[in-house]
């Protein structure tokens, strides 16, 4: 009995998710290793991969600063009443319930080119929809309780004693804030920066409505391999989509990793 | 005094900037939707809704969300058990690889399952032969659910497992219960709770998905066309009123189903 249950979850997880990741790691080289490096090194594919960089480096600076701050406010300020707290931290939620296609959406009704504060920004120079912004915003909208709920359940556990100890003790706050609180979040504070990164690396539905998908100017590593495979350039998008694979199967190597460091 | 002024000023900086933040970011796209959907009334809501395409797209996606759903509960209480209670050589390992789905960018997803279910691989001219095709078509839409949600049902049922109390199980044994019995009338209870808000948490997602089922259905109107890719050929086909009509529903919908797992949560760990 024990038997046929082990076995039939190898074959579940070899069925499911052993096969496509190995046929998507074989399949980038079904031209050889020449067919691969062209994937990788069409223009549209560096600009697109760099794209996708910076767009990482600034989302997850962006949460890290915000999502630790409001988790700190969320757990312990004293001038948030109870009800307005309990509301904030049901609405940080939210976004996980928000299909990525409608979290584009939401941007383009507010700050799309017909919009009264979008064309406003347009006139100052500043486009925010099939540009940079638009497609920062929509990230930073989808990736932001990562690091809000995995730093809140760790200030909770700890409690504030050893802060109110280090302030009675006459440390300013920042100095308690670095002494005190940091060492003991500063673990889920990575796990949430990966969790972070990888959903910003693999982020597509908001882009690819923000930012309308422009080749060489707004388009990213994922809304490239989409436009590839309508191409029917199955090659091209797997070279590409192996980068991406391997990007994130490298972040969960190290999120398991944090994970046992973690619990050690 | 100077310095404690300064520090005031700092402190209530940080507290209305990280509010604003808040409040612009996630809030106000919230409601600027909700706003859009009515902006012509509710007439014009109900219009965009009944629209054949539109509503027969979210009846598609909820059903084919539901068979998602219902084989993840099979397979992931499954592997969830399994992988708490037995020990076996590559525990660790199938461990660390239930995240997968979730650390994979979901477009590359969508084009794993369309190599891997395409009419030029095996598992394509395999079901050729048989008569049907999966490209395309719904099995394909299934199996890309599947996939994106394999790993909430495991997630939610691993704790419940580990911190469930060994005595009762052992209770049941002593007085004289089958391996089948006790499975059913003491353990599986125990893990309902964990099942279902997995299950809906994964019912909400697979409503929700788009990468992975953009580039394996078929978007055929009324056939093959999921909610999520009917709201993106919408915005694209330059009408932001119907796109923002199915939205809402869909939002709505999701909205519920988080409140209702964060209420059986609460109830949970309140007792």
């Amino acid at each position: 009995m024990k038997a046929l249950w082990i076995t039939l979850t190898f074959i579940v997880f070899a069925l499911l998710l052993g096969i496509p990741v190995v046929r998507i790691a074989g399949g980038a080289w079904d031209d050889g290793w020449s067919g691969f490096a062209a994937g990788l090194s069409r223009p549209e594919a560096v600009h697109a991969l760099m794209m996708t960089g910076l767009i990482v480096v600034i989302v997850t600076a962006v949460n890290a600063l915000f999502g630790v701050m409001l988790a700190l406010y969320l757990v312990r300020a004293k001038w948030l009443g109870t009800q307005l707290k309990r509301i904030m931290n049901s609405i940080v939620d939210l976004p996980f319930a928000v299909s990525p296609v409608i979290g584009g959406l939401m941007i383009v009704l507010l700050l799309g080119p017909d919009t009264a504060l979008g064309s406003l920004l347009n006139k100052a120079g500043v486009p925010i929809v099939y540009a940079l912004p638009g497609m920062v915003i929509a990230t930073l909208f989808v990736t932001f309780p990562l690091i809000v709920r995995e730093v809140m359940p760790v200030l909770q556990e700890i409690g504030d004693q050893q802060e109110e100890a280090a302030h009675l003790l006459g440390a300013y706050a920042w100095t308690t804030f670095w002494r005190v609180t940091w060492p003991s979040i500063r673990w889920s504070v990575v796990y949430g920066v990966v969790l972070t990164v990888a959903r910003t690396l693999g982020e597509f539905g908001a882009v690819l409505v923000v930012s309308g998908n422009i080749i060489n100017k707004t388009q990213t590593a994922t809304t490239l391999v989409y436009e590839d495979v309508e191409n029917f350039n199955l090659t091209a998008a797997n070279a590409v989509a192996l980068v991406l694979a391997a990007c994130s199967i490298g972040l969960l190597l190290f999120m398991e990793w944090a994970k046992s460091r973690k619990a050690s | 005094m100077t310095n404690m002024l300064q520090n005031r000023w700092w402190s209530w900086g940080f507290r209305s900037a990280i509010l604003l933040y808040f409040i612009l970011l996630i809030v106000f796209p919230i409601i600027g939707i909700y706003g859009q959907s009515l902006t012509n009334g509710w007439a014009a809501l109900v219009d965009n809704l009944t629209e054949p395409i539109a509503w027969k797209s979210v009846l598609l996606t909820a059903k084919l969300a539901l068979f998602a759903t219902i084989i993840n509960i099979l397979i992931g209480t499954m592997a969830g058990w399994v992988l708490i209670r037995y020990r076996f050589p590559g525990r660790s390992l199938l461990n660390s690889m239930v995240d997968l789905p979730f650390a994979l960018p979901t477009a590359v997803v969508g084009l794993m399952m369309l190599l891997l279910l395409g009419p030029r691989s095996e598992v394509g001219h395999w079901a050729d032969s048989l008569g049907f095709t999966i490209l395309f078509h719904e099995p394909a839409i299934v199996v890309a659910m599947v996939f994106v949600t394999f790993p909430f049902v495991i997630r939610a049922v691993q704790p419940l497992l580990e911190e469930m109390d060994a005595s009762e199980e052992e209770a049941a044994y002593t007085l004289g219960a089958s391996r089948a019995k006790t499975f059913f009338r003491v353990i599986l209870p125990a893990m309902v709770p964990g099942i279902m808000s997995g299950a809906m948490l994964a019912f909400s997602r697979a409503l929700a998905e788009f990468g992975a089922v953009v580039l394996v259905a078929g978007n055929i109107p009324g056939r093959t066309l999921v909610a999520s890719v009917y709201i993106y050929g919408q915005i694209e086909s330059d009408n932001p009123a119907g796109a923002a009509a199915v939205s809402v529903l869909l939002l709505t919908f999701s909205f519920l189903v988080l409140w209702l797992v964060s209420y059986v949560q609460s109830r949970r760990t309140g007792r």
